[in-house]
């Protein structure tokens, strides 16, 4: 008798640790949701920008070329959906240069960054697109003159552009685009699906499906 | 049923009580990957071999296991007393540099807003305590 309830005591431990095992990872999965995954670091790293909340469980991650103009005119939309769901979503900038001297607008986003206003400059290089690109080439003479709109140290980011870590960005992003198969720009991925077919309400109603998935009513 | 043998039985509750608390503390470090501090270490020393000792003193009944088994969770009620102290901030942590190491005074988890891993320490220890000093007396009666 006494053996029988000792080994069944056991039993009925081991048991329920691994039930309670199970049962933590399958909530820590849901709890995280997309971030959970494997792969989630290919599509966010650490030095990404980001906007949102660090508990939103929709991740939308956009590889951008600054002298993309449809990256620029997808720039509203995410915002739109940010606004529609609030705390709900999390936006990921990665760069994509393909446009001949884009990195060089990247170079200067990132300076931007060490000063604390890379949202600000990335709105205004969307916004004055038609000033510093010509015939998809990056003009970056166009670019320092412009960004006093924006209150930035110009002397001290003409040091930070050419800081290794903005080449090693660089590289690391390119690197992810490929693996992603991003060949053109805007490359969106929601939670790690990508956006096919390409546009604005196809991206809206992926936002929403990922929602819905994350977010059961 | 097991009325006859009351003293297997308290026994049986310290090694149920050891075990779980084991398992627990596992749980806290392996699965949701708390590292445990220093202070969580010295008890551990003294929580994990109970679950064998105690579990050696059931087949067949030996009530001098307590002798062996008191030192240790005297030792561990102690220290997770102190640990207790140092986390409500009764006992100041002294200033230290900054470590790599686990602050002893970091807050994982507050179970229904006051149990912390720290309190449910000290409750185990003491039901151990409670248990193996029963079954003392009753030996020595």
């Amino acid at each position: 008798m006494k053996r029988i309830m000792f080994a069944g005591s056991c039993l009925v431990l081991v048991v329920g640790f691994l039930l309670a095992v199970s049962y933590y990872k399958t909530w820590r999965a849901a709890e995280l949701g997309f971030m959970a995954q494997e792969s989630a670091s290919t599509f966010v790293r650490p030095h990404s920008p980001t906007l949102g909340n660090d508990d939103a469980k929709v991740y939308i991650v956009k590889f951008t070329d600054p002298a993309c103009e449809t990256c620029a005119s997808f720039s509203p939309y995410i915002k739109q959906a940010m606004d529609a769901f609030p705390g709900r979503i999390k936006f990921v900038l990665r760069y994509a240069p393909f446009h001949q001297g884009a990195d060089q607008a990247v170079r200067i986003l990132e300076a931007a960054k060490m000063q604390g206003r890379f949202w600000e400059t990335l709105e205004l290089l969307y916004r004055r697109q038609d000033v510093w690109t010509r015939h998809h080439r990056v003009l970056p003479d166009e670019i320092w003159k412009l960004l006093p709109e924006v209150g930035l140290d110009i002397e001290r980011m003409k040091v930070d552009i050419r800081d290794p870590r903005i080449t090693a960005v660089i590289e690391q992003d390119l690197a992810d685009a490929e693996a992603l198969g991003v060949r053109k720009t805007p490359g969106f991925f929601v939670n790690g699906k990508p956006l096919e077919p390409f546009g604005p309400r196809p991206l809206a109603d992926l936002i929403k499906a990922e929602v819905r998935a994350n977010y059961p009513e | 049923m097991w009325g006859s043998d009351p003293d297997w039985i308290l026994l049986f509750l310290a090694w149920l009580i050891a075990t779980v608390s084991t398992l627990g503390s596992l749980f806290f470090s392996n699965v949701m990957e708390f590292a445990p501090c220093v202070l969580c270490w010295y008890q551990r020393i003294c929580l994990f071999p109970l679950v064998i000792i105690l579990a050696r003193g059931l087949f067949p009944l030996d009530r001098q296991v307590a002798r062996y088994a008191l030192p240790l969770t005297a030792a561990g009620w102690l220290l997770a007393a102190y640990h207790n102290l140092l986390y409500a901030g009764v006992v100041p942590a002294s200033m230290q540099p900054c470590s790599k190491g686990v602050s002893c005074t970091e807050e994982y988890l507050e179970l229904f807003g006051f149990l912390s891993i720290p309190l449910l320490a000290l409750l185990s220890f003491t039901a151990l305590m409670c248990f193996l000093i029963a079954l003392k007396k009753r030996s020595l009666e």
